[in-house]
Order: structure tokens, then C-alpha cells, then sequence
């Protein structure tokens, strides 16, 4: 910082420019750490898949071509970019397996971001309105199952579901069905297996907005002629939409992309965007094609997010 | 404001000496347990219509408890809580014409001011029109018509503070509940509301209960103050009663600074009592109907205003006088209070009223001095 003449002494109590300077720069330190991380191993190496996604297949190490060459200094890497071709996301309009794919991604995360709501709405609630003692076990309990590999939960649920499994040995032990069930490798094997992993991302910060709510406001409510029914839509649920907004996004977004879970528990023809993407990689060994999967599910996924929160920012401000 | 009205109204309003009138709200025999714990003993009150009536005592002595059963937060463990002759016991608190201004305001903060005022008119499923012009008088009366469309987070403490008020107004309650409804405003502001809230209250002619721990607070306001401890009330009275004719060396302590000096009755009878008084060394006369026996233990109490300070023995015998030393002075600006230690060792509080700009004390530290008070000075307490 150049303190020029003109500038009039700062009053004592009030830090002089030079040591301001310095505790300017060790925040930006601070601050810059998370996104050189967030630059090195998420940024660049989207770009590299921006850029495969423009290239062609080829049978070569690596699968396609242009490759850049950095020898060939910056007039090697303008050939290469020259090379580039948008085939591949014109392919994705052609070929109905794609889109199918996203709509059907799209479709199951919605109905399993709801379902994951409801049951985990009334789990949440009556956690933060435990006795204080307890809450700390409760919390313990929706957190640790993470404490076994989330592929062998999976796969346990292969066992409870199956023909022969144990929901189906129960049932038929009640007499509740006379034949066992087909759940497994249909959607609702693809539905509970979803439920139930993604339940804690969707608990926790439901359970943190509730737990810091007031509740006189309820009193408040009560003693204004409102019933309790009433009072949890008009004051509950409305101050508890920023931990819904939060869990809806941890949930839905994760489980468009979800591979894991349909490739285990579903069947061949629930086709979500992550197993086709998986194909096209390690199958077909098309790179570029399964670049571009990726780049078109990306958007999908920014786009309305970016979207939702300048809606979100702009109401915040308005009501400023 | 109609202030100059309100003088004389406000004189003569007594239902509590009046026989023939009818308790508004009455507690009958209520008794509030939480486990072990006994929040309210046995109690019975009356508060009749139109009166600002206070629940006076510190922290746990069951005053918050018995407003909120009025409320409905609570329900009583025995006895009955009634209201304009109703059993209020069993009624949920969505169903009571009650209405309560809580200590933390409690206002909605996803709501703006205007809609926290309209949320109980709509609950009541009142007509639009009359919503909107409910809410607006409201808004006038608590004076935040410009603020209408904030959110509480947008207010100051003593903005809140109003929306609050005329949220628990807006429906017109048969009784309006304040639960330490000023305890988070700082003083200046506090004693500027105090003012309005009991203007407001005669102005609107309603019942209102408050509860609070600051004995200045429910001096201002209430008409009534009834002065609880573990769950009992000791006593009920106007504030200047239990200011002045204590019934309790509690309530003396309490309410205000007071001199308390141990002693034993050596007459009693009509129109005076005489205490030998081990604090003073000698006996104190009191202009005192005492319902105690010769040779009971009791104690004397008087105000430190009430207690005159001076260089020479007083002229009149009929007072009361002791002698001793300044042993320390502290100056408030308004008064001073000198603290006189007598030969016995008791020390002895005496205000008074710094009337001229001094540059010089006249009475000083280590001063002896004589203090003197008349035989209606203070009061003998036998409990």
C-alpha cells in the first residue's frame, strides 16, 4: 500500500496501513487455500473432460485424439483445439438411450428426494425436540452407519430383498403373501436402497434448522388462537425451509448421478445417467462421448442451482 | 393523550376495598408441582377488571408459573384458575381470551411486523377489511406505522419491543399477560415505557397481569402488587402500601433499602408499642397498633429517607434519637447516603436530598452525629 503525503496520519486506536496490509494478506492466504485445492482437483480436471468431450475416438493410449502436444509449443496446441468437433454432444440428441437416461436420473432422484423428506422430516423433528440429554445419542445413531462401507450396506440390502431374502421370509412367515415379493431389480429395490443411504445427508440439517428454533414461537402461536396442527405449517415448517432447501440439495444432487446403488439393486432396464456413463466408458471405451454425459449432466445439475440461488439472494435482498 | 383525565379515575379506583365487587380473574387454592419441586403453594388471588396488577418476587418464586396457567402453558396440579367466572382449567391456551406479550417477544421472524400483528385476527378468521384496519390502529398506537413491512431482525430492541405489544393487543384480550415485558430494553428506555404502558393501559380500560422481578418496575406501574417467595404470596397491597406499611421483614428487604434492627417488644397497646432494640442500644417508640405479646422478638424497620441526619441532638423529646459516627458516605448526585456506625456497632443508612449544589459537606466522614426519626418514622415487624 503507497501511503502518499496527502494522506493524513490515522488516529491512534485505529491500525496503521502497513500492518492493515498484513492482515490483508494472511487472509487472503486463508481464503485462497480452499480454492487452489477446489482449482487443482476440481476445476482442472473438469476442463481435461470439457476437452475430451470435444475430441474424437480413437484406437490409441489415450482413447482419442487430439492429444495436445506441448512440444509443438502454442502453434501445436492451436492445431490440436482445431481438431475439436462437437459430434459428440450432437450424438447424445440422436441417440434416444441418452436423453432416456437423464429423465429417468432426474425422475427417480425427484421421487427420492420427496420420499427422503417425508421420512426423514418427523425423524429430524422429533430429535431436536428430544430431551436435551438425548440428542447428542440420537445424532450418534443417524450417523453411524457410516461406519460400515457404504458398498456392503448395499449389498446387505441385496440379501434382505431377494426371492429368498429376509423381508420375503418374514412376510411369508406372518402369511402376510402366499409367494414371495420381486422387489429386487425392479425400481422399488432402486427407491429403498436410495432412501435409505441418502436419509442422514437429508436428517442432519433438517435436524439443525429445527434444534435452533424457539419454542415460544410456538407459545406465541398457541396463545394467538393457534392450534398445534396450524402452527406447525405456519411456524415450523416455513423456519425450517432453509435446512429442507439444504437436504433437498445434498440428496437430489448426489443421486442423479448415483451408480452404485441402481447397478446392485436395479434392473437392467432402470438405466440411469451413471450407469450409461459407466458404459461408455469402460464398455464401449468411448471417451469423448462419455466426456460429454458428464458436461451435459453437470449443467443440468449447475444450471438451476445457480439459478435458484440468485432467486433466492434477490428476495433476500428485497426484503432488505 | 388524555393524561390529565386519567388523574382522579385512577385516584379512586379501589374494587379490592369494595365488598360487593367481583374478582376478574381468581386463583383458588392452585397448587403447581414439577416433580419435587412445589413452583406454587396453596395459593389463592383475586385480580379484578381493569386493574394492573403485578407479581412481584426474584427469580423462582413461582410468578412466571401462575401467569402461565392464566395463559393456559400450564395447568394447574390442584385448585382452579378462573376468569369473568369461568374455569379456565382444561381450556387449551388457543381457546383462552387471554393474551400474553412474552419476555423474548417471541415474533415470528419469518413474518413482517404487519403480518405478525394480523396473525391472531386471522386465526380468528376475522373479515380482510377488518384485519387491515385492526392492524393499522395498532400500528398507530404503538407508533411503527413506517414499519409495516419489516421483518422483526429489521427493528431495534425497543421497536420489537412494540410490535410485540400490539401483537398481544390487536385481538383485544379480556386480560393482557406481560411476562418481564421490559427486562431486555436498557434503563432509559425502560422507564419511558413503563410511563406508557400504564397510560396505555387506562387508555384501552384493561385487565392487565404482569410479572416482573424489578420492584421499581412494578412500582410504577401496578395498581395493585402482590410479593411472591417459594411459591406463596406474603403480601398484596398499592404500591405505596408495601412500601411504606411492610408486613414482613421479606417484604420490607425487598421492596426498596430499609434499615432492619433486631429488638423485643417491652409495650404494646393501642395507638403505640416500645421495642428494646439490641441494633440501637436503646428503645424505640412506634406510633404502632402491634398484634404481638410483651417480650415477643421483633424487628424495627424504616426507610433511610425517612432517618434525619444532624450535628446536634434534636430539639424535640418525643423523637426518636441515636448517636454516632460517619463511617461512609455515598454520593448518588440526587441524594447521598451516609452509613452511621452506632456504639453498638450497627450501622444505620440515612438518605437525604442533595437540595443546594454543595461544594463543602456539612456533615463529613468520621463526623459524630445524631440520627433522629418521629414515632410514625417506621414499623415494627414480628415476622
Amino acid at each position: 500500500m503507497a501511503v502518499t503525503d496527502t494522506q493524513p496520519t490515522p488516529p491512534p486506536g485505529i491500525a496503521a496501513p502497513a500492518a492493515l496490509a498484513k492482515r490483508g494478506r494472511l487472509r487472503w492466504l486463508v481464503v485462497a487455500i480452499p480454492y487452489v485445492w477446489m482449482l487443482l482437483l476440481f476445476l482442472v480436471p473438469f476442463f481435461i473432460v470439457v476437452k475430451i468431450s470435444f475430441s474424437t475416438t480413437a484406437i490409441a493410449l489415450p482413447p482419442y485424439t487430439p492429444v495436445f502436444d506441448l512440444s509443438g509449443g502454442l502453434s501445436g496446441i492451436w492445431d490440436s483445439v482445431k481438431e475439436f468437433t462437437f459430434d459428440n454432444y450432437v450424438f447424445l440428441t440422436e441417440d434416444s438411450l441418452y436423453w432416456r437416461s437423464y429423465l429417468t436420473s432426474l425422475r427417480i432422484a425427484f421421487v427420492s428426494t420427496v420420499l427422503i423428506l417425508i421420512v426423514a422430516y418427523p425423524i429430524a423433528y422429533g430429535m431436536a425436540r428430544a430431551r436435551k440429554e438425548w440428542r447428542p445419542s440420537l445424532l450418534m445413531l443417524v450417523i453411524l452407519p457410516f461406519w460400515t462401507s457404504f458398498l456392503i450396506r448395499v449389498y446387505a440390502w441385496i440379501g434382505i430383498l431377494k426371492q429368498e431374502g429376509l423381508l420375503n421370509q418374514f412376510l411369508l412367515w406372518l402369511g402376510v403373501i402366499d409367494k414371495p415379493l420381486v422387489i429386487m431389480s425392479t425400481d422399488w429395490a432402486v427407491y429403498i436402497g436410495i432412501v435409505y443411504s441418502y436419509l442422514p445427508f437429508m436428517i442432519l440439517p433438517l435436524y439443525a434448522a429445527l434444534e435452533k428454533m424457539d419454542e415460544t414461537l410456538l407459545e406465541a402461536a398457541a396463545d394467538l388462537g393457534c392450534p398445534p396442527i396450524q402452527a406447525f405449517w405456519k411456524i415450523t415448517f416455513p423456519l425450517s425451509l432453509p435446512g429442507v432447501v439444504a437436504g433437498c440439495f445434498l440428496v437430489f444432487i448426489p443421486v442423479v448421478g448415483e451408480f452404485v446403488i441402481p447397478d446392485l439393486l436395479g434392473g437392467s432396464n432402470t438405466i440411469m445417467i451413471g450407469r450409461t456413463l459407466w458404459n461408455e466408458f469402460f464398455n464401449n471405451r468411448d471417451w469423448p462421448v462419455a466426456s460429454a454425459v458428464a458436461v451435459i449432466l453437470l449443467l443440468i445439475l449447475v444450471i438451476p442451482i445457480v439459478y435458484f440461488q440468485n432467486q433466492q439472494q434477490k428476495e433476500a435482498e428485497k426484503a432488505r | 393523550m388524555a393524561a390529565k383525565a386519567i388523574g382522579p379515575v385512577r385516584r379512586s379506583f379501589a374494587p379490592w376495598n369494595d365488598p360487593n365487587a367481583k374478582p376478574f380473574i381468581e386463583f383458588r387454592n392452585v397448587t403447581k408441582t414439577f416433580g419435587d419441586f412445589t413452583a406454587v403453594d396453596d395459593l389463592s388471588l383475586g385480580i379484578y377488571e381493569r386493574e394492573f396488577f403485578a407479581l412481584l418476587g426474584p427469580s423462582g418464586c413461582g410468578k412466571t408459573t401462575l401467569m402461565r396457567m392464566v395463559a393456559g402453558f400450564e395447568e394447574p396440579t390442584r385448585g382452579h384458575v378462573l376468569l369473568d367466572g369461568q374455569d379456565l382449567v382444561g381450556i387449551p391456551p388457543y381457546r383462552r381470551p387471554t393474551n400474553m406479550m412474552f419476555q423474548s417477544y417471541a415474533l415470528f421472524p419469518h413474518m413482517s411486523v404487519w403480518e405478525n400483528i394480523a396473525f391472531g385476527l386471522k386465526q380468528d378468521g376475522m373479515p380482510k377489511a377488518d384485519i387491515v384496519a385492526r392492524v393499522d390502529e395498532m400500528l398507530t398506537l404503538v407508533k411503527l406505522e413506517q414499519f409495516a413491512k419489516r421483518k422483526p431482525h429489521q427493528l431495534s430492541g425497543g421497536q420489537r419491543q412494540r410490535v410485540a405489544l400490539a401483537r398481544s393487543l390487536a385481538k383485544k384480550p379480556k386480560v393482557l399477560l406481560l411476562d418481564e415485558p421490559l427486562g431486555a430494553l436498557d434503563k432509559k428506555l425502560r422507564e419511558e415505557t413503563q410511563f406508557e404502558l400504564t397510560d396505555l393501559q387506562m387508555r384501552l380500560g384493561m385487565t392487565f397481569l404482569i410479572v416482573t422481578h424489578d420492584q421499581e418496575e412494578a412500582m410504577t406501574v401496578a395498581d395493585r402488587i402482590a410479593v411472591m417467595d417459594r411459591g406463596k404470596i406474603i403480601q398484596i397491597a398499592t404500591p405505596a402500601e408495601i412500601y411504606e406499611q411492610p408486613n414482613s421483614r421479606y417484604v420490607a428487604d425487598f421492596i426498596g433499602d430499609i434499615n432492619l434492627l433486631e429488638g423485643r417488644l417491652s409495650s404494646v397497646g393501642a395507638g403505640g408499642a416500645k421495642l428494646e432494640c439490641v441494633g440501637t442500644g436503646a428503645t424505640v417508640d412506634v406510633a404502632q397498633d402491634v398484634s404481638a405479646r410483651v417480650g415477643d422478638q421483633a424487628w424495627f424497620a424504616i426507610r433511610p429517607e425517612k432517618v434525619t441526619i444532624s450535628l446536634t441532638p434534636p430539639a424535640d423529646p418525643n423523637v426518636n434519637a441515636v448517636s454516632g459516627e460517619v463511617w461512609d458516605i455515598g454520593y448518588l448526585g440526587d441524594v447521598s447516603i451516609y452509613h452511621v456506625r452506632l456504639a453498638t456497632g450497627a450501622t444505620v443508612k440515612s438518605t437525604i436530598t442533595n437540595t443546594t449544589r454543595l461544594v463543602e459537606r456539612p456533615i463529613t466522614w468520621e463526623d459524630k452525629v445524631w440520627l433522629s426519626w418521629t414515632r410514625d418514622g417506621g414499623v415494627v415487624l414480628t415476622r
